[in-house]
């Protein structure tokens, strides 16, 4: 059993919580995540080590489905049935001047560790920060370490009216310094950025979020390609370089179960 | 033995083979001659007194029967269900030759449950040592070494990385062949020795190796099996629909994927499923299949009937069940639509030269056969899983990652043992749980001289 010792709402969708887990702490790296059970009944779902305190665990969800919607009803004091890790490949922090991180929606939670793991070792560091609306753009203050801020809301509601990549090309074009992109969100906001960094020669590390179960290698249901290789999420990433990431593939399989999860289905669904 | 309906049982998940009677397991006892050099104990891995808990059984005594067995092997209940006992113990049994041989596997189970159910596995109080020892994975290996050592008297825990103990046997195994009350009562057994389990405990990411040595542990088994799922390596392995044994049966057995409406992990499946391959994993893949509803389920298989490595019952149990198998036929090529398996293309095999399996290896004809599917599940091969190597540095392993030790099952590292799946390779729950006993003698050799040192 794992104690919820801090909870925060950052918006009507996402939440904060610190979780007392010694073991997961203890050898925990940026860019390592957990997985995690609510209860006896839960699914196993993926989430990101957002920040480490001793043997304290931030994490930082959004509300998406059933799991998450359940963890969200629990609160400070209450415990979480299963909770494991660090998983995953630390981040590998790559020799850069200037990197640039672009963060859609909840992946500003993922984006936070490295790209202040960047800031520490001296690399200058641009965020771009996405969200439907200004309600949707979350931990900007957490963020008080980057050298520039740009938000980017589709409804104009904050800063540049439109889409993260409208943010990113006019940077991308006019400044030389950067030479290196990564980028954290939805499937198909890493696609575009990442074809985008490419246009402009920009090496681009992307961080992949397919439906996984034990997070240990051993059911296979994250496997990825990589130009011509399949990859294990949970213990080859979750970051990546994104140049060869077949991204069409991902945004199926993480679709493919989307219809049972969203419609609550559970069992044997067969197709129409 | 008994077993439930083909057309019943292929609709749930109760098991399917049901088990002696006292009676009826007297009458199979009576058949057993009791030879002088019984054939049967030499094909055990483990070396089972046959003769013996047989005898021990037709006087009625169970308590010794049970003992007879348990000194052997820990977890009867499970090998007397799941050992391939038609290529072990039964396999060489006398009377086999001109005659059923004696049903040995089922007794072994008659008297295991009888065991379980009577508590006959009682805290054994041994003289407390100072020794202190780590065990990775609660699979048959880490179980079995984890009951030798408490035996005599050595404080151990269990690491597993899942959220529920017993490894394959908790989420490779269903229910149908293997109740997880079962594996659940073993655990317990355990525990009430002494035996301390920690969950979600991830050795290689949440305590090193070289982290459980400054814990104070002196000795340290590895168990973690072969759990990392191998690909046919052909196109369309990716498309929707493709699944791994391990993620369909884990789904379902871990994560419970049909208690409807309690467990909220699903899983998808269409109304014809192939599953590839023709061992114990692609009966389980199929007859779990079968199911959850699918309507039809096919098995294909690269080499003949005879070559099907599954365990005979199995194999039997499958075909009753309504399960089609398409023989010497080998995947070249899955075909989609929208991402979503359709098709796959299967190459007609002919059987060559034996191999280095001793077997004939199949060749290609050069003519192919198509089947409408929906659902495909590869259940060919299995390897160590990577994180504990890569995050041990000096532990040694062959190319293909399994886990390389000594006659004394010790690895590279000083103090560090290892059996099982880990190191052989994907074989069997009774030489899994053979090694992991046999490594708990070196490590208790090893943490006496460890104290004498110091
Ligand atoms: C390595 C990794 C790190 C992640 N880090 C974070 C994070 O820090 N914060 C955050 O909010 N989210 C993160 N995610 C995504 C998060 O795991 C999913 O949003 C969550 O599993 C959804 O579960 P649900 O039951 O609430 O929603 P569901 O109703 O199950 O699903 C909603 C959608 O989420 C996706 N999804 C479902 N199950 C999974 C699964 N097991 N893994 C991945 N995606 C799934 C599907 O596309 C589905 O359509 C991460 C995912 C991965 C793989
Ligand atoms: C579907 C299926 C059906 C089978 N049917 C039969 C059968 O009928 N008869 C038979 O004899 N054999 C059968 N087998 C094979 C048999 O189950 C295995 O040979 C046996 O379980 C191996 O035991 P093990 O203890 O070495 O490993 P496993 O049973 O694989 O257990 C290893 C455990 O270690 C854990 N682990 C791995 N890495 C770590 C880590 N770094 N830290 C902590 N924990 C870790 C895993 O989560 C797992 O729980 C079957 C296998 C499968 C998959
Ligand atoms: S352990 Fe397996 S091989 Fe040995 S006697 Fe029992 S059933 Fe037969
Ligand atoms: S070989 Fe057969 S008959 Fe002989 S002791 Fe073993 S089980 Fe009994
Ligand atoms: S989540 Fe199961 S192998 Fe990656």
């Amino acid at each position: 059993m794992y104690k919820i010792l801090d909870k925060k709402s950052l918006n009507n969708d996402v939440d904060l919580m610190v979780i007392d887990a010694p073991l997961v702490a203890k050898n925990a790296l940026p860019g390592h995540f957990v997985i995690l059970r609510v209860d006896e009944e839960g699914e196993r779902i993926p989430l990101t080590i957002a920040a480490l305190e001793e043997n304290h665990v931030t994490i930082i969800y959004q509300k998406m489905g059933q799991a998450t919607q359940q963890l969200g009803f629990l609160d400070v004091g209450d415990t979480i049935e299963d909770f494991v890790g660090p998983l995953g490949q630390a981040a590998h922090l790559k020799d850069k001047k200037h990197v640039v991180g672009v963060a859609g929606g909840v992946g500003a939670a993922p984006l936070l560790p490295q790209l202040k793991s960047y800031h520490q070792q001296g690399t200058h560091t641009t965020l771009i920060l996405g969200g439907r609306t200004k309600d949707h753009v979350i931990l900007k203050d957490h963020y008080d370490f980057v050298d520039r801020l740009i938000v980017a809301t589709d409804d104009g509601s904050e800063g540049i009216h439109g889409r993260v990549t409208d943010a990113l090309a006019p940077l991308l074009r006019d400044d030389q310094s950067i030479d290196h992109v990564i980028a954290i969100g939805p499937v198909l906001m890493m696609e575009a950025v990442r074809d985008l960094a490419v246009d402009h020669h920009k090496s681009i590390d992307v961080s992949l979020n397919p439906i996984m179960i034990d997070g240990t290698g051993m059911c296979g249901n994250c496997r990825v390609t990589l130009g011509d290789q399949v990859k294990f999420a949970c213990i080859d990433g979750p970051d990546f370089p994104g140049e060869a990431v077949d991204f069409k593939e991902l945004h199926a399989r993480q679709n493919y179960y989307k219809k049972e999860e969203h419609a609550c289905l559970v069992g044997v669904k067969t197709h129409d | 033995m008994r077993t439930e309906d083909a057309q019943t049982r292929n609709q749930n998940f109760l098991e399917v083979a049901l088990g002696y009677s006292y009676d009826e397991a007297i009458a199979e006892a009576k058949r057993c001659i009791d030879c002088k050099t019984p054939k049967c104990v030499m094909h055990c891995p483990v070396n089972v007194n046959i003769p013996l808990f047989i005898k021990q059984l037709l006087e009625g005594a169970l308590e010794q029967s049970f003992e007879t067995i348990y000194k052997d092997n820990i977890l009867p209940s499970i090998c007397g269900r799941v050992c391939p006992q038609e290529s072990q113990c039964e396999g060489a049994c006398i009377l086999g030759i001109k005659h059923q041989p004696v049903a040995i596997g089922a007794l072994e189970r008659f008297v295991g449950d009888y065991g379980r159910e009577h508590g006959l596995v009682k805290p054994t109080p041994k003289p407390k040592t100072s020794f202190k020892a780590a065990i990775v994975g609660s699979g048959p290996a880490g179980l079995a070494c984890a009951a030798a050592l408490v035996a005599q008297g050595v404080e151990v825990t269990i690491y597993e990385a899942l959220h529920k103990f017993g490894g394959v046997l908790q989420y490779g195994i269903p229910d149908f062949r293997l109740p997880k009350d079962i594996v659940e009562s073993e655990v317990l057994a355990l525990k009430a020795q002494g035996v301390t389990f920690v969950k979600n405990a991830v050795i290689g990411k949440s305590i090193t190796i070289d982290q459980l040595f400054e814990m104070g542990y002196q000795s340290i088994f590895i168990g973690s099996g072969a759990g990392l799922p191998t690909g046919m390596r052909i196109p369309g392995e990716n498309l929707n629909g493709v699944y791994f044994a391990n993620e369909f049966l884990t789904r379902v057995n871990l994560m419970r994927a049909r208690a409807i409406p309690t467990s909220i992990t699903p899983v998808k499946l269409g109304p014809t499923v192939a599953v590839v391959g023709g061992g114990n994993v692609a009966m389980d893949a199929a007859r779990t299949a079968k199911r959850l509803g699918a309507k039809r389920v096919l098995i294909i298989y690269r080499r003949d009937e005879t070559s099907l490595p599954a365990r005979l019952d199995e194999i039997h149990h499958a075909k009753d069940e309504g399960i089609a198998f398409h023989l010497l036929r080998n995947p070249v090529e899955l075909i989609g639509e929208n991402h979503e398996i359709k098709r796959v293309k299967v190459e007609i095999m002919t059987l060559g030269e034996p191999d280095d399996s001793g077997r004939r290896r199949p060749v290609g004809t050069n003519t192919y056969e198509t089947f409408e599917i929906d659902t495909l599940i590869m259940a060919i091969g299995q390897k160590p899983n990577p994180i504990l190597k890569d995050n041990t540095a000096n532990l040694n392993t062959a190319s293909w990652g399994g886990i390389l030790t000594d006659e004394r099952h010790q690895t590279s590292i000083p103090h560090v043992y290892a059996g099982g799946d880990v190191v052989s390779g994907a074989a069997t729950v009774i030489l899994a749980m053979g090694t992991g006993k046999e490594a708990a003698q070196f490590m208790l050799e090893d943490m006496r001289q460890q104290n004498q040192a110091a």
